[in-house]
């Protein structure tokens, strides 16, 4: 076995961000980062296996009634039932199939089913605000949800997050995880929020908005929006137009 | 003809009512189970009790199948995580390279507004690690940070320091943008 030292390079992740879909680690107006951002450079890691890889889920790990947000209890959730569906695609514009998607989400009012969430806005007993479904062979997914509030936070005065479901993706590859938010159109918070604006690039922020789906709304029962994900290409050339 | 990805977004502080965890990827009495905890931390050393740590490695021959090897454990108030999963075997890449046994990491939090990746190396692996092109790649410190420590038969700990002067070595790759 031959030791090959592998030349290493370094990445400056605050000049990458400024190239890059995703936002810098260090984010001051986001205070979260200030403590918790790796401030030295990031090492570019040969593609290997390890990442190349990634865990595949099967039907096995999802039931249908996991795509429908509001027949998780015995009673309907308050608020303004929702559709949301798309696609996840690989930035080769191909389809990604049996990815698993996660969604979690605040309730109607604006509170999440979590403890440490003390935002003075009720909780919802037939809401509890997670959903899980595995894309199919156009890479096609559908949830059924409420609308989620918009609600406070601590970040600076008077901060509020425009209303958000967040959406966890797993592709082929352990490197193309993606955690993100989904917006909604027309959201007069995008302004003020350091988490939306995090992202530099203002046609990369854009992306993270769904768009209003007429064609699949349901008459008389519900509206609907669009959002498509786009993974990275793991076999992309290092830092090309990134 | 390349789309553009969609950005990353923090995991925020609220989901643990939704996202299952696998602390458990092997039964503790499986062949070749180990026990890897730690804790992350922040810049100031303090514990972060919000986050999840996610763990992707190969069977004991090296080989990547399936979800088998894929682990998920949020923290607790101390910043702890836990998982109990094989011991992984080396891998030998189409190349011919041989990576020394790890597994990769990825850790999301609030204030993380993209996952870190990292990777954990064994140190009863002294020989495979001397010789992977990675690790050798190295400082005597910035390889420091990615080998756990025993603790105990089976057991292991590996903190995740996400920031400051013994900052864990944290990795991006050309598209994933982390």
């Amino acid at each position: 076995m031959s030791t090959r030292a592998e030349e290493l390079q370094r990445v400056d992740d605050d000049e990458r961000a400024t190239r890059d879909a995703d936002p810098a680690y260090f984010t001051p107006e986001y205070v979260g980062t200030r403590l918790r951002a790796p401030r030295k450079p990031l090492l570019l890691l040969p593609e290997r296996l390890s990442e190349l890889s990634g865990p595949a889920f099967g039907t096995d790990d999802v039931r249908a009634s996991d795509s429908d947000l509001t027949q998780q209890h015995d009673g309907e959730p308050i608020g303004e039932r929702i559709i949301v569906s798309g696609r996840v695609l690989g930035s080769d514009g191909r389809p990604v199939r049996s990815a698993l998607i996660e969604i979690w989400q605040a309730n109607a009012a604006g509170r999440y089913h979590h403890q440490v969430d003390q935002h003075p806005a009720p909780l919802d007993p037939n809401f509890t605000g997670g959903g899980r479904v595995l894309t199919d062979d156009e890479g096609g997914y559908r949830f059924i949800t409420i609308k989620p509030g918009a609600y406070p936070w601590r970040n600076h005065d008077n901060a509020w997050r425009p209303a958000h479901i967040h959406l966890s993706v797993f592709g082929s590859a352990f490197t193309e995880r993606l955690v993100t938010q989904m917006y909604f159109p027309g959201d007069p918070l995008f302004a003020y929020d350091p988490i939306y604006q995090s992202v530099r690039d203002p046609a990369a922020r854009e992306r993270m908005i769904s768009t209003f789906d007429l064609a699949s709304t349901k008459p008389e029962w519900a509206l609907a929006y669009h959002f498509d994900v786009v993974l990275g290409g793991t076999l992309a050339t290092p830092l090309e137009n990134a | 003809m390349k789309i553009p990805r969609t950005p990353s977004q923090t995991v925020g502080p609220f989901f643990a009512f939704a996202l299952m965890t696998r602390p458990m990827v092997v039964a503790a009495d499986a062949a070749g189970a180990i026990r890897i905890e730690g804790r992350v931390l922040d810049g100031a050393g303090e514990p972060v009790p919000d986050g999840l740590v996610e763990i992707w490695g190969p069977d004991g021959d090296g080989r990547y199948t399936g979800s088998a090897g894929w682990g998920r454990s949020d923290t607790g108030p101390d910043g702890g995580y836990a998982f109990t999963t094989v011991r992984p075997g080396a891998v030998s890449e189409p190349d011919g390279c041989v990576q020394a046994p790890h597994l990769s990491v990825l850790c999301f939090a609030r204030g993380l507004l993209k996952p870190v990746l990292t990777r954990i190396y064994f140190p009863d692996e002294s020989e495979a690690n001397a010789a992977d092109p990675l690790l050798h790649a190295l400082s005597d410190d910035e390889r420091a940070t990615l080998v756990a420590e025993p603790a105990g038969p089976g057991g292991y700990r590996f903190d995740i320091r996400l920031q400051g002067d013994d900052q864990t070595v944290f990795f991006t790759t050309p598209a994933s943008g982390l």
